[in-house]
């Protein structure tokens, strides 16, 4: 497994008021998002663990336009994939997200 | 700017079990904002086996469980999610269910419910696997002589398999879809120690028609015959409850009768067609393509289906 | 004269020579190889009928079971290389060259065969032009078809699955050359005539009904949100906005999900009789709901596809169907109808280069063409105008005098950034190009070129390359929805931007639509099980699709 790790600072918090939030499911092609509303109200974590090695620019990628997007301030993302692809990967990020604004 | 063109409040659209996660399922089944999970995703109590294969782990080990109303009743619930390792038991998720039937012996529900979605025993952690397979038999026999029903629920994509399939065998009362299958070996293993010649796994009519959900329905082997909804499930387990039977001599002594009748009945079948015509059906290659409603109106026909048993 | 009758001398001589197998025109499946060996020539044309969907399996079983000795060297013109027979006959050195047009699942095998010289390949064809070429030098000596049951005069039905075989029997039958059918059964009398007996010479019984592949049935089971988000953009941003009623869809999940779509989605958009009325389509069984709900109005099919039978019986006004009241389809004209009659062909690929070529080949595998290309091109013949095809032609670069402008056919590309195994749609250089040079073939396998596709449809957005004006224009367009892909990565975020000023790349919130609407419950089916309710219990799918 890889273990990758980014932390973005954003221009505001998140609205809402959940406390967390999980969305998608470990399977093939698919992965789960797990959001914690834990960090200060400009601060942002992904953690991800994949079994696919070597996609550590891509997931960058997907997450800085994720956290630029969806501007997910006070949030630690934890990510368990089962091998998703980016765009699963985006979509189950602002569905997670969007959850979290309820 | 967007516009929404689904409201998913609004879309009056039923929510099918088949393709719900367990957590929808869970969601969709009890009262709105009843459940309380124990040990959620959160606490991130996973697989310390999986790692060692290589292989990612779900925050919750693919089993959710919890406490929540349904229709107002306090119960227990237990959800496997079948897209993860195909639903299958490993330490964790083992243990989960045994904890949470344990704990229905303190906390007297009015049932506990386990919405099955299992191929069987996690390959990884067969060991721990098999082991929970036992404790969870045990603990639902224990569960049920103190007066509390087991229901299972049985619909999705993993159907219950294996272990799964033993321990569907030990509750109160089965609910099951048509696209819920039941059964202790699956078809691939069948083929495999018997032939193709024996048992196509590829054939899937020939899989749904021995394992399904009609089938087991028909053979006593369900007690419930429910739409592929969320709904229908919810108000199935409702009236499973009211009728679950009392675990005693005598409930077991009805069971062991029901069994060897049928066995003596059904045994020398070829197919399961042979066993639907045995029983009174009259067309039984169109029984795979009755609607429920059409369904049901043959069960109410047949008379003989339905038991006290189990 | 009869210097000029030689060639149907020697028909005579071999039908001649065949009848010493045969009662009357009826042959037994177990004296199959006796009459191929008594009418085949070393040297032969042969077409030995199959395609994407039937086959000729009884006589392709019969055929590579013939002495090499006695039948050797053929020159196999025929539609499809699929069964292991079909390359089994190059390895005996029963047939040594060949020209097709379709190699699905043998795909691997016939790139190992072509590199290793074990074919000696005139050309991979549309199915069109290998049809045409049956009329020019292509004929065939001897044809090897396939039908549902025949009578013993010889007259053919070939069931709903009636495909290539009117086009091969044509070419074959009026320029000397001998047809032998397989049929499933014989009959005192077919349901219908789809060839009549005089052009068939021999009648083998088969020994078990021919296989037909269900290419095309797509399980709404299987299909994704982001299948369903790009079919929401395809339909919005797209068949809205050009009003396509005339058109063809592809196999792929992408287009199946657009046909799941019309009676849900297309619906609350008001677009119902304003798009997608008159296909040129296999009977898919993911349009069911959409004919239910009395959106399409006619389908013509290139064959027929398995367990939807009874289905088309029940729906003649919407099928081509005969005097008995099955499916008649005819892959030929369909083709035809798809190339000149349609205003829209939207499929799926493997690979697309920065210029808009795609392909399907990968590195080791040459799958042919079937019949993408003659969908996926744009018609220079084309001389009847439509307000879809005048609008594409006005949105394409005019050069010259604006008066002398000719419309444009939509050819559309629908693909996910990623496919199977993270491997990326978007690419610098086609593999075709590379398997080209790997065996030696003098025209690089390219299934859309650049110059014909005017629309790709990515789960990331639509570029529309018709309003590119120049190539780097369009190379930013296509890395503007190559998503998150080495060529996406590499674009020129400004430009793209800028592009998506223009309207050349629209993205779904330009075209109003929220992503994470994308949802299964969009689907009018989600399951084989569905399409059957909405078919009233007449669509009988394969049992390997079945989950009840």
């Amino acid at each position: 497994m890889e273990k990758l790790s980014f932390r973005h600072t954003t221009q505001k918090a998140l609205p809402g008021a959940k406390a967390q939030a999980i969305t998608g499911v470990v399977a093939s092609g698919n992965l789960e998002v797990l959001l914690e509303r834990a960090l200060p109200a400009t601060e942002c974590t992904v953690e991800i663990e994949t079994p696919i090695r070597g996609y550590g620019d891509v997931w960058a990628a997907v997450v800085a336009d994720f956290v630029a997007r969806a501007q997910p301030g006070g949030l630690r993302i934890t990510v368990n994939d089962g091998g998703a692809r980016p765009d699963t990967v985006s979509l189950r990020l602002l569905q997670g997200a969007r959850l979290m604004e309820v | 700017m967007s516009e929404r063109i689904i409201d998913p409040a609004a879309r009056g659209w039923a929510t099918s079990w088949y393709e719900a996660s367990a957590r929808a399922r869970i969601d969709g089944f009890l009262d709105a904002g009843s459940f309380r999970e124990i040990i959620g995703p959160e606490q991130r109590r996973m697989s310390p086996h999986l790692p060692l294969f290589d292989l990612p782990r779900a925050f919750d080990d693919g089993m959710i469980i919890g406490s929540g109303r349904l229709d107002g009743k306090p119960v227990l619930v237990a959800a496997q999610e079948g897209r993860f390792m195909g639903g299958a038991f490993g330490e964790v998720h083992g243990a989960k269910l045994v904890g949470l039937l344990r704990a229905a012996l303190p906390l007297n529900p009015d049932a506990v419910l386990i919405l099955f979605d299992t191929g069987g025993v996690r390959l990884q952690e067969a060991n721990a696997g098999e082991t929970a397979i036992a404790e969870v038999m045990r603990a639902i026999t224990q569960v049920r002589a103190a007066g509390v029903p087991v229901i299972g629920l049985i619909g999705g994509r993993a159907g219950a398999y294996g272990g799964g399939g033993l321990i569907a065998g030990t509750c109160s009362r089965l609910v099951v879809s048509e696209s819920g299958r039941i059964s202790v070996s699956g078809p691939e293993v069948i083929e495999t120690n018997k032939g193709a010649e024996e048992f196509d796994s590829r054939d899937r009519a020939l899989v749904w028609r021995t394992m399904g959900g009609k089938h087991r329905r028909l053979t006593g082997g369900a007690d419930a015959f429910a739409d592929d909804t969320v709904e229908a499930f919810r108000q199935a387990a409702l009236d499973a409850i009211a009728r679950a039977p009392a675990f005693d001599l005598t409930t077991l002594e009805a069971e062991q009768r029901r069994l060897e009748e049928r066995l003596a009945r059904f045994g020398d079948c070829r197919d399961a067609t042979e066993i639907w015509t045995r029983l009174g059906v009259n067309d039984p290659e169109a029984v795979p393509a009755l609607s429920t409603a059409d369904f049901d109106a043959l069960l109410a026909n047949l008379g003989e289906t339905t038991h006290d048993a189990r | 004269m009869s210097g000029w009758r030689r060639e149907r001398e020697a028909r005579d001589a071999r039908i001649e020579a065949g009848r010493a197998h045969a009662a009357g025109k009826v042959v037994a499946a177990a004296a199959v190889v006796d009459l191929l060996e008594a009418i085949l020539r070393p040297g032969d044309r042969v077409c030995l009928e199959g395609d994407n969907q039937k086959q000729a399996d009884c006589l392709a079983r019969g055929l590579s079971q013939c002495d090499p000795g006695r039948v050797h060297d053929l020159h196999m013109v025929q539609s499809g290389i699929v069964l292991p027979e079909h390359l089994d006959i190059f390895e005996q050195g029963i047939a040594r060259r060949l020209d097709y047009s379709y190699s699905g699942p043998q795909g691997g095998r016939i790139a190992r065969m072509l590199y290793g010289g074990q074919i000696e390949l005139g050309a991979v064809h549309t199915y069109l032009e290998l049809f045409a070429r049956y009329f020019v030098d292509l004929t065939p000596n001897v044809a090897l078809i396939a039908g549902v049951s025949a009578d013993r005069e010889g007259n053919l039905y070939t069931g709903p699955n009636t495909e290539d075989t009117p086009t091969v029997v044509e070419a074959t039958a009026f320029k000397n050359g001998i047809v032998v059918a397989q049929v499933n059964e014989i009959v005192d009398r077919v349901p219908r005539v789809d060839i009549p007996g005089d052009r068939i010479d021999f009648v083998v019984e088969a020994d078990k009904p021919f296989y037909v592949e269900p290419l095309f049935t797509r399980d709404p089971a299987a299909m994704t949100e982001t299948q369903i988000l790009m079919a929401m953009m395809a339909i919005k941003g797209i068949y809205a906005e050009y009003g396509i009623r005339r058109l063809n869809h592809g196999i792929g999940f992408g287009t199946a999900a657009i046909e799941l779509l019309l009676p849900t989605y297309a619906e609350r958009l008001g677009l119902k009789g304003e798009i997608a009325t008159h296909w040129a389509l296999n009977p898919h069984p993911t349009l069911i709901p959409a004919i239910e709900s009395g959106w399409v109005k006619q389908v013509h099919c290139f064959g027929s596809e398995v367990g939807m039978d009874r289905y088309i019986r029940e729906r003649s006004d919407i099928f081509f169907t005969g005097a008995d009241g099955s499916l008649r389809s005819n892959r030929a004209f369909c083709q035809t109808a798809g190339l000149y009659a349609c205003d829209l062909f939207i499929g799926s690929t493997l690979q697309i280069d920065l210029s808009g070529h795609s392909s399907t080949v990968t590195q080791n595998r040459v799958a042919g063409f079937g019949g993408a290309p003659n969908m996926g091109s744009d018609p220079h013949g084309r001389r009847h105008p439509s307000d879809t095809w005048m609008k594409a032609g006005r949105e394409a670069q005019v050069t010259g005098d604006p008066a002398l402008m000719r419309g444009r056919k939509l050819v559309v590309q629908i693909v996910e950034t990623f496919g199977e195994g993270l491997v990326p749609a978007f690419v610098e250089r086609l593999d075709a190009l590379e398997l080209a040079k790997k065996i030696g073939l003098e025209l690089a396998p390219v299934m859309v070129y650049a110059d014909d596709v005017t629309h790709i449809v990515t789960e990331e957005g639509i570029a529309n390359l018709l309003l590119c004006r120049t190539a780097d224009e369009r190379e930013q367009a296509i890395r503007g929805v190559a998503g998150y892909t080495e060529i996406g990565r590499g674009r020129d975020r400004a430009m793209v931007e800028q592009l998506r000023q223009r309207g050349i790349v629209r993205r779904p919130e330009d075209l109003g639509i929220e992503p994470l609407d994308a949802d299964r419950s969009l689907l009018a089916a989600k399951s084989i099980k569905d399409l059957v309710h909405w078919s009233g219990g007449l669509y009988e799918p394969p049992a390997k699709f079945r989950n009840w």
